[in-house]
């Protein structure tokens, strides 16, 4: 009886012991504590050209995620990429007017999408659309047009 | 020529035959299920043998692990100025990858052989004829609670052994190398997803879990009983289970990570 009692303790120590580790590994190493996106309202905005965006990208405002990017469409009649985000209930004050832009996290890092407040006093619902936005810098095409302005300088200066 | 066929034939048939005994006994073994919950003592006993037995071997190594990824992800990802990713790159190769393969094998090769070696003996000193002449079931009695216990201490395993090489791997690259600590830990929660990377990965291993100790099971239940067989179906334990292991892995992944 007395050995016995000791085996269930140990046992009960190793199932213990595993699910601490397990719920390290959620709490600690994965991104459950900002995964809060099941709360929230869904906005489109419309871009010319969405570069290497990603769906579940973060959308951030003054460098804080706000939200993350739920669907990535392509509107055939504009030609438009339509970005569908979740924003956090919690970000509930975003003017109607705010612009989004595509930026990079670092020269290669992943994009996401950041939201500059405008001035209006209407703030956007679910279902708001976000009509001023700047597509992402595609570095090819900067590269392109460096190089090309070089050559005219170049061309006019000799 | 015919007798050539005739070979081939026969294996054939033993393996497919081999397969067919090993199904049925699974549908047993999931068939006591309902008396093991009338008794979990017996469980208890054998996740002490299975799994408690197997914790020090499993933590040891993903210590080791975790600090050898840290080591070599440092070396490639400094030469790109990326040493914050270092996080990441560990955490990601051992949730998702490394933890319940390496755990699955340990587990193999640790506790597999054992419930082989335990069962095929068994059977040679007709221990297990004993019990069916008892008018007790030795499929239910003996093989059940193994089974059960297996499959549920590899998850617990494979998630000591991910956290410990996350640990590991946080006293290499932060203590000896010198990345920011606040970096390591901030980029894996932003980079590692709790469905994609880490439910996939207990997944995984459960699958593991269950492939690993019916194999050990069906081996020693199905061993010649002597001790030559005994010896045999424990080697057969251990190739069969990594292979099987490295196999599903690849299948898993594909249907996981695959789109």
């Amino acid at each position: 009886m007395r050995q016995s009692r000791g085996v269930e303790i140990t046992v009960g120590l190793f199932m213990a012991i595993g699910l601490v580790a397990l719920f390290f590994l959620a709490m600690q190493v994965s991104n459950l504590a900002d995964l809060s996106d099941s709360e929230g309202y869904h906005i489109t905005a419309h871009f010319d050209n969405i570069g290497g965006l990603k769906v579940k990208a973060p959308v951030t405002m003054a460098g804080v995620t706000v939200g993350r990017v739920t669907a990535i469409d392509y509107d055939k009649e504009t030609y438009e990429a339509v970005v569908s985000m979740t924003i956090s209930s919690h970000y509930d004050r975003i003017p109607e007017d705010s612009f989004a832009k595509i930026f990079t996290a670092g020269l290669l890092g992943e994009k996401y999408i950041g939201l500059d407040p405008g001035g209006s006093d209407l703030f956007l619902e679910e279902g708001g659309r976000i009509s001023m936005t700047q597509s992402s810098l595609v570095l090819e095409e900067i590269i392109g047009q460096f190089l090309f302005s070089k050559a005219q300088e170049a061309d006019s200066g000799g | 020529m015919t007798r050539q066929l005739a070979r081939l034939g026969r294996a054939g048939i033993q393996s497919i035959e081999r397969l067919g005994r090993g199904h049925l006994l699974l549908l047993n073994l999931l068939a006591g299920l309902a008396d093991l919950a009338l008794r979990p003592t017996l469980l208890i006993k054998q996740l002490y043998a299975v799994g408690v037995l197997s914790v020090a071997i499993v933590t040891v190594s993903g210590l080791f692990v975790g600090m050898v990824l840290s080591l070599q992800g440092y070396y490639i990802l400094s030469r790109f100025g990326a040493e914050e990713t270092l996080g990441v790159m560990v955490a990601a190769s051992l949730v998702r990858e490394l933890g319940p393969v390496v755990s699955a094998l340990l587990f193999a090769g640790r506790a597999g052989s054992a419930l082989t070696a335990e069962i095929g003996l068994m059977k040679a000193t007709e221990q297990l004829a004993g019990l069916e002449m008892m008018a007790v079931n030795p499929v239910k009695r003996i093989l059940t609670p193994r089974f059960f216990a297996g499959f549920l201490s590899m998850p617990l395993l494979a998630a000591m052994f991910s956290a410990i090489g996350v640990l590991g791997g946080y006293f290499v690259g932060v203590g000896l190398l010198g990345v920011d600590g606040g970096a390591y830990w901030s980029q894996m929660q932003a980079n590692i997803d709790l469905h994609e990377d880490i439910f996939n990965g207990v997944i995984k291993s459960f699958v593991f879990g269950w492939v690993c100790t019916w194999i050990a099971l069906f081996q020693g239940y199905d061993c010649l009983p002597t001790s030559e067989g005994v010896s045999r179906a424990t080697t057969r334990t251990v190739v069969h289970s990594a292979f099987a292991v490295l196999g599903l892995d690849f299948v898993l992944t594909a249907l996981m990570f695959g789109n």
